[in-house]
């Protein structure tokens, strides 16, 4: 389990002063979890991983791993190991040299670790290519062999920093996949840093998203997607419409959010509407309907209608219908 | 790149080392082979005398007996120049890492102050230290004055002041071909060994040694060659009391006027050096190493 207590992080810079990375973040992963943290660029994602893996040391707070406080505790005395984003596999090193590195720092013998480099390799599914440089791969092979690499000396705890970003989307797809099966086999805390949101809710069992060093909202994908507790969530993940209340005649909320796909469209003379709008445009794709439709003040929102067919036409005057279970009311 | 343009821009070079160096060494070897005549040229027919003479000294009755006189003084050299080598070695390395290690601007400036020797004569920085450890020298002035010595240490005119003065030399040639393989190496490197349970000492034995050991060989036959021939650190350092092979060979061409002689010991280092070289080349690809 890794417990973050109240973690700042606060660089000091000569060109640009101090820089706040991290206010106040305070969250628990749990063991045999995959967590995700999600956020925009620039947010923190990747200083807190570091700060978890030991190369960086909170400014205040306190980070415990399996009830120890790890302050002061080098990257090299920690049961977690990381898979960097540019994957940093030793150009001196072949393959099974890059894999056996951790083991046999931790003094495994040299037939322990014969076994489990060939066990890693077949994991990973590169048998065969132990004996080749790191040039000589291709990006998604490197990224299993950090992988492997990473895995190999059983950490408890595996942190991943945006492993699939550097991939095309095919390769991504699939090592998403790869990744939630080594996760399942393995049984280990994984922790993985990415921007993607649909990469996000696809992996994880729980997902933190976070904004300008804070961390908004933590809970299962489906939670979050479906319960957001500020628009920032709502708008983050997946697409989300954000309603003044007031042109809902609600004085006292903020913003009602609703998604895409839970909006119907009728027609402009329609009774027992939410609201009036014009629809500004549609994009048939397929299953699916889009409209871009603009509310009186201005406001747009979007509707995903299924099977429709293009019932609307641009400039056409239009009612919105969404059932009360669908929206959220927010605060900020 | 074609053909044409490639000749073209390596002609420049060509011509230099063909001029500079090519033809020198050759007047050198052919030099070697002949015999020195008393007004300090040489002339025919062509013997080995020359070579004879670094083994044998020739006795009064004109028969050659066999002496390690020349042989002493070329291993006192070539021990001198890998001292000083290992010695670079163990100063650069370190201050590289520290300079890889700092800010980008800080990096400038400690480049600079690393490259500040070459703006001063050689010949002025190295009789700079003749001042320093003379016995009248800065060193056993203030520890006499500051009453830690009687009489003054023999701190001049031994080996250890001719290693200092050849270590102090040529330092930046350590340090700046390392600095330029380090630079390259991506710090995540060093993380990424850390996160795998290596601690400082195996970070340094497993990844930062070999990846900087393109610049520490390149660094070292920068040093090794011009350290085995040098002769000022040596003449003024060493006060020319025990001879070395860089001394021994201007002797030749100054006061000894024995051109075929130290045209051969000339050849014989310079065979040492371009030996050392391909055997090194071969172990460790020099070809690679960009400075
Ligand atoms: N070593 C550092 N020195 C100064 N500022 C830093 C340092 N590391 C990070 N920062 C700043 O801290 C903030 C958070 O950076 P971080 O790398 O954690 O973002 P991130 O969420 O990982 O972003 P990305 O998705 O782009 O990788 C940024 O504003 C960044 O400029
Ligand atoms: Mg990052």
């Amino acid at each position: 389990m890794i417990e973050v207590r109240h973690v700042s992080k606060v660089f000091t810079t000569m060109d640009i002063g101090t820089v706040t990375a991290l206010a106040e973040v305070s969250l628990t992963i749990n063991d045999n979890e995959f967590f995700t943290l999600l956020g925009p660029s620039g947010c923190g994602k990747t200083t807190l991983l570091r700060l978890i893996g030991g190369f960086e040391t909170p400014s205040t707070g306190e980070i415990r791993i399996d009830g120890v406080d790890v302050a002061g505790l080098p990257p090299h005395k920690r049961r977690v190991n990381t898979v960097f984003q540019s994957y940093a596999l030793f150009p001196h090193l072949t393959i099974t040299q890059n894999i056996a590195f951790g083991l046999e720092m931790l003094k495994w013998s040299k037939a322990d670790i014969d076994v489990r480099v060939k066990e890693m390799l077949s994991l990973v599914r590169l048998e065969g290519y132990g004996e080749r440089n790191a040039a000589q791969l291709s990006g998604g092979q490197q990224q299993r062999v950090a992988l492997a690499r990473a895995l190999a000396p059983r950490p408890s705890v595996l942190l991943l920093d945006e492993p699939l970003s550097a991939l095309d989307l095919k390769l991504r797809k699939g090592m998403q996949v790869e990744l939630k099966r080594l996760q399942r086999e393995t049984g280990i805390t994984f922790v993985l840093v990415t921007h993607d949101q649909e990469e996000a809710l696809a992996m994880s069992d729980r997902i933190a998203v976070m904004s300008a060093g804070h961390v908004l909202q933590i809970g299962r994908p489906e939670d979050i997607y479906d319960d957001p507790n500020c628009c920032f969530v709502a708008d983050f993940i997946g697409e989300a419409n954000l309603i003044p209340g007031a042109l809902l005649g609600r004085a006292n909320v903020n913003i009602v959010t609703i998604r895409p796909e839970r909006v119907t469209v009728g027609p402009g003379d329609a009774p027992a509407a939410r609201i009036a709008g014009t629809v500004s445009e549609v994009t048939f794709i397929g299953p699916d309907t889009l409209y871009d439709i603009g509310l009186k003040d201005g406001t747009r929102m979007r509707a995903r209608v299924r099977g429709d067919r293009g019932r609307f036409r641009a400039e056409e005057p239009v009612t919105v219908h969404w059932p009360d279970e669908a929206e959220r009311e927010l605060a900020s | 790149m074609n053909m044409k343009r490639t000749l073209f821009l390596i002609l420049p070079a060509v011509l230099f080392i063909s001029v500079f160096m090519l033809i020198p060494l050759m007047i050198a070897l052919v030099y070697s082979f002949m015999t020195s005549d008393s007004y300090g040229g040489v002339t025919g027919p062509a013997t080995f005398d020359a070579y004879i003479q670094l083994l044998y000294q020739q006795d009064f009755d004109g028969s050659l007996i066999f002496s390690t006189d020349y042989l002493f003084i070329i291993l006192r050299s070539v021990v001198l120049a890998v001292a000083t080598t290992v010695l670079c070695l163990a100063i650069g390395l370190p201050v590289a890492w520290h300079i890889v290690c700092q800010s980008a601007s800080r990096r400038k400036f400690l480049l600079f102050l690393v490259t500040m020797p070459f703006w001063i004569n050689t010949l002025i920085r190295t009789y700079c230290w003749v001042l320093i450890l003379r016995d009248q020298g800065l060193i056993n002035m203030t520890l006499r004055n500051l009453g830690a010595i009687v009489d003054p240490l023999p701190l001049l005119y031994n080996d250890g002041s001719i290693l200092l003065g050849l270590v102090y030399t040529f330092v930046p040639f350590m340090v700046l071909p390392i600095y330029s393989t380090l630079e390259r190496v991506d710090t995540r490197l060093i993380e990424a060994a850390h996160d795998l349970y290596a601690g400082r000492w195996q970070v340094f034995r497993r990844v930062i040694w070999p990846l900087a050991k393109p610049g520490v060989v390149a660094g070292a036959i920068l040093i090794f060659a011009p350290a085995l021939g040098s002769f000022l650190a040596p003449d003024l350092l060493g006060g020319g009391k025990k001879l070395l092979i860089g001394s021994l060979i201007q002797m030749q061409f100054t006061s000894s006027r024995n051109w075929a002689f130290g045209s051969a010991l000339a050849v014989l280092v310079t065979a040492t050096v371009i030996l050392t070289l391909i055997v090194s080349s071969r172990r460790n690809k020099v070809g690679e190493v960009r400075i």
